[in-house]
């Protein structure tokens, strides 16, 4: 790793210790050198989903501090708002304590406490039978856990396509938008060159994610005087120290960005040399309408595309390094009319339909601001170009002296991705990042290890036969689509999984669409399932839309008197607002109590310099009769005996997850973990199981990290040396470069089949959506809610993010977090306020056309005037998170979600979706807000019927006194 | 009453660069976990779970929108005490409870002899004085007086919780009361402030102010792009470029 980033933060000359060789002698009696922990315990946090090192101090069997790990690759020692509260999360009140049976009805909170042994008796009896008639019938789906290539596998084995984790309602859209363009994408996948970059731009960013790696960057680029620019709506938090701040109209932040591409097209600053080697640009496409392979690429016999040798005269393979291609015209080849791929792309972005004039309007920004950030986006990147002199060569075995650099880095996040238009906009994005050139070049945006993989990577989609008994699937229920005959539908184009991922209405659906199963589960759509089992996600409350309708389908009954939704199975470590609604809960351990593997097979830590992986261990023995989840599902499939989790006699193969994250082996010598393989643990990424590997990631202070050679930091999609350690750790099948798809075939493919062509074709209903969304070429459109409602009645955009300090539901429990945060307000523009004769405190109706909710203004300048918007998920239910019946949370609180639909607007079948992923387009809200009676100010609206508390709960406390204990010569 | 020292040895504070700080919680809840098993454990929670959570907190960030010539802006504010050199609350302290060291000027209470009048908190202006009800006495920053001296903590650690944990870096420690320190030089080189210097408790802490940004981004001043005009427009000038 460079040496700047190699060196904890917050090192600067004025952050060090004094140095002192001893306290000052001050007389004052004063302690100053008490004992801080008995033992300090190295593992990683999990206050968010961000994955940092955290040191754990234990004094007197207590936790004393946790601070950052200095070493770790993702934070350098710094911890953020949600870690340093970690203590009261690890202690919270709303623990569960032990299983739970309910005795009453569902979502009364009624329930008896049961042992382990029979709790896991009732799950292996039901899952049993399912497995034995009809294993599609298990749907499985869990939060935002980090052991998604355990899930999987384990759904996978157990034989149900219906598996996902919450990738669907948060953030598919740019991890499919990235992985079908550049083969990798933001967060995980990659990182702004924070210590080069000059200029960055920020998309729609939550600002509860990639916390820590986010503001450790802003702070280098501050202190290098980089310029940092923001899009947002929203003026908080990052944003609030962007140098320009640029508050969009939500929705339009492709429009936006395409206009960007052309005024950088009409001036010619883009960067042809990348575009050759790099992308598909050269490559020649099909354009013979009405044939069945219009709009592909032209092929030669090998099946490699081919591009127009301008030198030669003649059409040869685009992958030959040595061609000199044609990047425009019309080429005849073989009889078939063709065009590069560059060529079509330049005449849909000149139009003037992108012109800067003509989308200021829509997107709320000025004509001449789109024009100046052009300009500055292009004289970064051209005149400001930088050169590291390091000499690398590429995947044909060509040598560069250098490795030149573009230094402007872009990241975008949940703004972009949670519309009906996000696939296109994160693709117009990655479209703008590579005409710059700057996709994994020094200044520029890189991948982290182990991306860039081919784009789309593979495998496919594992379930075509929709799950059979006693069968395990051919192999992982998520995976990436090529073409409309990879999708998950029968013959007549039904979907076959209850989400409908993978279907006509979600084509490229690669995590699965976990914000539709309630409702499909109980309207028996495509069929009715026997038992949902889902793991740490608020789906009764902030994690799915329409939550009210949510609610009343868990509890529905048919004619028989039966649920509609006959069983549901629950984990989680903590009483959320879903845990009433399950029939039987599986208490988890808190994240100090357990072992995680952060694994290179599913969401790694690693940096651009070199691929990472971390664990956790347990700290404490919870002091409850819980268990963590992951070892439950262990010996679940031990119980049920799926293949892979028993021995050939039976008997279980994995004593629970350390064993499992140790010893098990996806593809012959690689596992859970990369670090310390081999039986002595000499070796990395791929190597026999080393018993010992536990301790050496714990002596390691809890991960692994392996620093890439300096040739091979940057142009890893053409990087020879890069290439061959990607092999070498499996990363990759193949040292062959990874191009990046300017223009998408796979998307042309499912247009071809709405045009009536291939094997696989969408019903009639199907195929004008079809057509219009899978454009090969990013393209904008207005978002879906407002082409369907009268935006007049609906004139203001609703958004919600997350505070810094909080992460989805869990900060409410938490009595240091909640103290910061226990009311959401909606947040007005004074402006649009002062119109709507609405003053500050006022409390308002929020209405959209799916009902309305109550809550209390704020009124702020920094906010687009079209544009309200609040906190997610402070606002709680009565009974739930072990808050008091008069916590501000659930009275004065609200909840956006209650009035956002989970159908789209007008649109009979559909999910409120992008209709390209699914994911879940939580922004597409349109609302009207309106001063309610002074009767109903003052309290929030809909309210629910209180939870009971399970068995055994302790009261909430009067009164916390925390670490009264830990002072000398106090009695705690 | 209680006296002031004369002078003090050194003049250990924080300085906070409001041009970097995001309002992200870090340095509120960093310096809530080590103090409240620290020097003045604990920083009492009253009705941490209920409708009105009221708990000691020795550093609070206040978030608000400020209209300047060049528009309008979001600032975090970072608060806590600042060991001002002449602080009103010492000096108004009827037990000597309140005091402040010579050697580092850091300002403590001594809880033993702090009856709970509340005189402190009613004198300083910066509201930085925080009353535990369920201990009775006053409570305060304390520079992390049990970190930055303390023998069992790696010598590289020994500094306020709230300097370590801080996410964008926006926090600094050290001597104020010496010109060459590295922390005076970064309030040299910024601009540092003092808060409401016209009240005449002189401030040890600094506040880095925002630097100028403009709406139209003269930072990255570029020259407007030119629509490519020779013959045959972009298509023909991407041909002349690669042949």
């Amino acid at each position: 790793m460079s040496e700047a980033s190699r060196r904890p933060a917050n090192s600067a000359p004025s952050q060090r210790a004094l140095g002192l060789a001893r306290a000052p002698a001050e007389g004052d009696g004063v302690d100053t050198s008490p004992d801080v922990a008995d033992r300090v315990a190295k593992t990683t946090c999990y206050m968010c989903a961000c994955r940092c090192g955290i040191d754990v101090h234990i004094k007197d069997g207590k936790v004393r501090y946790i601070s950052g790990n200095k070493d770790h690759p993702v934070n350098r020692g710094v911890l953020c708002g949600k870690g340093s509260a970690g203590i009261m999360q690890h202690y919270s009140p709303a623990r569960l304590t032990k299983p739970l049976l309910r005795s009453g009805p569902r979502g009364s909170g009624e329930f008896r406490e049961i042992e382990w042994e029979e709790a896991l008796g009732i799950a292996t009896e039901r899952l049993s039978r399912i497995r034995q008639t009809d294993p599609k019938k298990l749907a499985f789906f869990t939060g935002r856990d980090q052991s998604q290539s355990l899930t999987g596998w384990w759904a996978s084995k157990f034989g149900t396509p219906n598996f996902a984790a919450h990738g669907g309602f948060c953030s598919v859209n740019m991890a499919a938008g990235g992985l079908y363009t550049i083969g990798g994408s933001f967060w995980e996948f990659g990182e702004p060159d924070w210590d080069r970059t000059k200029y960055f731009m920020l998309f729609g960013v939550a600002e509860d994610h990639d916390s820590n790696p986010i503001k450790i960057g802003l702070g280098k680029l501050k202190a290098r005087g980089a310029k940092v620019v923001s899009v947002n709506p929203c003026r908080t938090g990052y944003n609030a120290i962007a140098d320009d701040w640029i508050g969009i109209r939500p929705g339009t932040d492709g429009l936006f960005v395409l206009a960007l591409v052309h005024e950088l097209l009409k001036a010619g600053k883009i960067d042809l040399d990348y575009l050759i080697a790099y992308t598909n640009a050269p490559v020649l496409v099909i354009q013979e309408p009405g044939a069945d392979d219009d709009g592909l690429f032209l092929r030669g016999p090998d099946d490699r595309p081919l591009a127009w040798d301008r030198e030669a005269g003649t059409a040869v393979s685009a992958l030959d390094p040595y061609i000199k291609p044609a990047l425009t015209g019309v080429h005849q080849v073989n009889g078939r009319r063709c065009v590069p791929v560059f060529q079509l792309l330049a005449e849909r972005y000149l139009e003037e339909t992108y012109s800067p004039d003509a989308v200021a309007e829509r997107c709320g920004v000025d004509a001449s601001t789109i024009r100046r950030i052009a300009a500055e986006l292009a004289d970064v990147a051209f005149e400001q170009a930088i050169e590291l002199p390091v000499a690398w060569t590429d995947w044909a075995g060509r040598r560069h002296a250098t490795m030149r650099g573009r230094p402007v880095a872009m990241h975008a996040m949940r703004g972009i991705s949670a519309h009906t238009n996000g696939f296109h906009t994160c693709r117009a994005i990655h479209l703008l990042q590579v005409l710059l050139g700057t996709v994994d070049v020094p200044g520029g945006f890189r991948f982290k290890p182990p991306f860039p993989k081919l784009a789309p990577p593979g495998p496919k989609p594992a379930g075509k036969d929709g799950g059979r008994p006693m069968t395990p699937l051919s192999g992982m229920p998520l995976g990436f689509v090529t073409g409309p005959e990879d999708l998950l539908v029968d013959e007549a184009g039904k979907p076959l999984r209850i989400d409908k991922a993978y279907s006509w209405e979600a084509p490229l659906a690669a995590h699965g669409l976990m914000h539709t199963v309630i409702r499909n589960a109980w309207a028996g759509d495509p069929y009715p399932i026997d038992t949902l089992f889902l793991y740490m996600a608020n789906m009764a409350w902030n994690s799915s839309m329409n939550t009210v309708e949510t609610i009343r389908m868990l509890t529905d009954r048919d004619e028989a008197g039966d649920y509609k939704i006959p069983f549901i199975i629950y984990s989680d470590a903590y009483y959320s607002e879903t845990v009433p609604y399950a029939d039987l809960v599986l208490p988890d351990t808190t994240y100090l109590e357990r072992h995680d593997c952060i694994s290179l097979l599913d969401r790694p830590i690693s940096h651009a310099d070199g691929p990472g992986d971390a664990i956790r261990h347990p700290i404490l023995a919870p002091d409850r009769d819980v268990r963590p989840f992951q070892t439950v599902l262990i010996d679940l499939g031990g119980r049920l005996g799926l293949p892979g989790f028993v021995n050939e006699d039976g008997t279980a193969k994995y004593r629970d997850y350390a064993d499992y994250i140790v010893n098990h082996e996806r593809l012959p010598g690689i596992g859970p973990l990369a670090g310390w393989r081999g039986e002595d643990g000499e070796t990395f990424g791929s190597g026999k199981p080393n018993p010992d590997q536990l301790q050496r990631y714990i002596d390691n202070g809890g991960f692994w990290h392996h620093e890439l050679a300096e040739d091979q930091r940057f142009y890893k999609m053409a990087n020879r040396s890069y290439l061959e350690f990607a092999v070498r750790m499996g990363f990759k099948e193949r040292t062959g470069p990874v191009h990046f798809q300017l223009y998408s075939e796979p998307l042309q493919k499912f247009r071809l089949a709405a045009r009536g062509h291939g094997k696989a074709v969408p019903p009639e209903a199907e195929r004008a959506r079809i057509e219009a969304c899978m454009d090969p070429l990013p393209f904008w459109y207005a978002p879906f809610e407002e082409t369907a409602i009268d935006t007049e009645r609906y004139p203001l955009h609703a958004l919600t993010q997350r505070p810094m300090h909080m992460y989805h539901s869990w900060g409410s429990q938490n009595a240091w977090l909640r103290q910061i945060t226990n009311q959401n307000r909606l947040f007005v523009n004074r402006k649009t306020a002062a119109k709507l004769g609405l003053d500050d405190d006022d409390w308002v109706w929020i209405e959209s056309i799916n009902g309305r909710v109550k809550g209390q203004i704020r009124l702020v300048d920094g906010v687009n005037p079209d544009t309200v918007w609040t906190w997610n998920a402070i606002g709680k239910r009565r009974g739930a998170w072990g808050l008091k019946d008069d916590a501000g949370e659930s009275n004065r609180g609200f909840l956006l979600n209650h009035i956002i639909g989970d159908k789209q607007a007008g649109a009979g079948g559909y999910s409120n979706s992008d209709p390209v992923t699914g994911q879940a387009a939580w922004f597409d809200l349109r609302v009207r807000i309106e001063k309610c009676s002074a009767q109903e100010a003052g309290f929030t609206e809909p309210q629910f019927e209180r939870f009971a508390q399970p068995p055994h709960f302790s009261p909430t406390a009067e009164k916390l006194s925390f670490g009264a204990g830990f002072r000398k010569g106090r009695v705690a | 009453m209680t006296c002031l020292p004369a002078s003090t040895e050194r003049k250990l504070g924080l300085v906070i660069d409001l041009d970097t700080c995001v309002g992200c919680q870090a340095c509120v809840t960093s310096c809530k976990e080590w103090n409240t098993g620290g020097h003045m454990a604990p920083l009492t929670d009253i009705d941490p779970y209920g409708g009105r959570p009221d708990g000691v907190w020795f550093n609070r960030v206040h978030s608000y929108e400020h209209v300047t010539e060049a528009g309008g802006r979001t600032v975090h504010f970072p608060r806590s005490c600042l060991h001002c050199e002449e602080p009103a609350c010492v000096t108004v302290c009827p037990t000597g409870a309140s005091y402040k060291r010579t050697s580092d000027g850091i300002v403590l209470v001594d809880e033993d002899k702090c009856i709970g009048c509340k005189l402190c908190s009613w004198a300083c202006p910066y509201g930085a004085r925080e009353f535990d009800t369920d201990v009775g006495v006053m409570k305060k920053c304390t520079l992390c007086v049990d970190r930055i001296y303390n023998d069992n903590i790696a010598p590289e650690d020994r500094v306020p919780a709230c300097v370590a944990a801080c996410p964008t870096s926006a926090r600094h420690f050290g001597d104020l009361g010496d010109p060459d320190s590295a922390i005076s030089q970064l309030v040299a080189e910024r601009g540092g402030v003092e808060l409401m210097p016209e009240l005449g408790y002189k401030p040890t802490n600094r506040y880095l102010p925002p630097r100028a940004r403009t709406e139209n981004g003269a930072k990255a001043a570029a020259p407007a792009l030119e629509t490519l005009k020779a013959e045959g427009g972009f298509l023909g000038w991407v041909d002349r470029m690669l042949s």
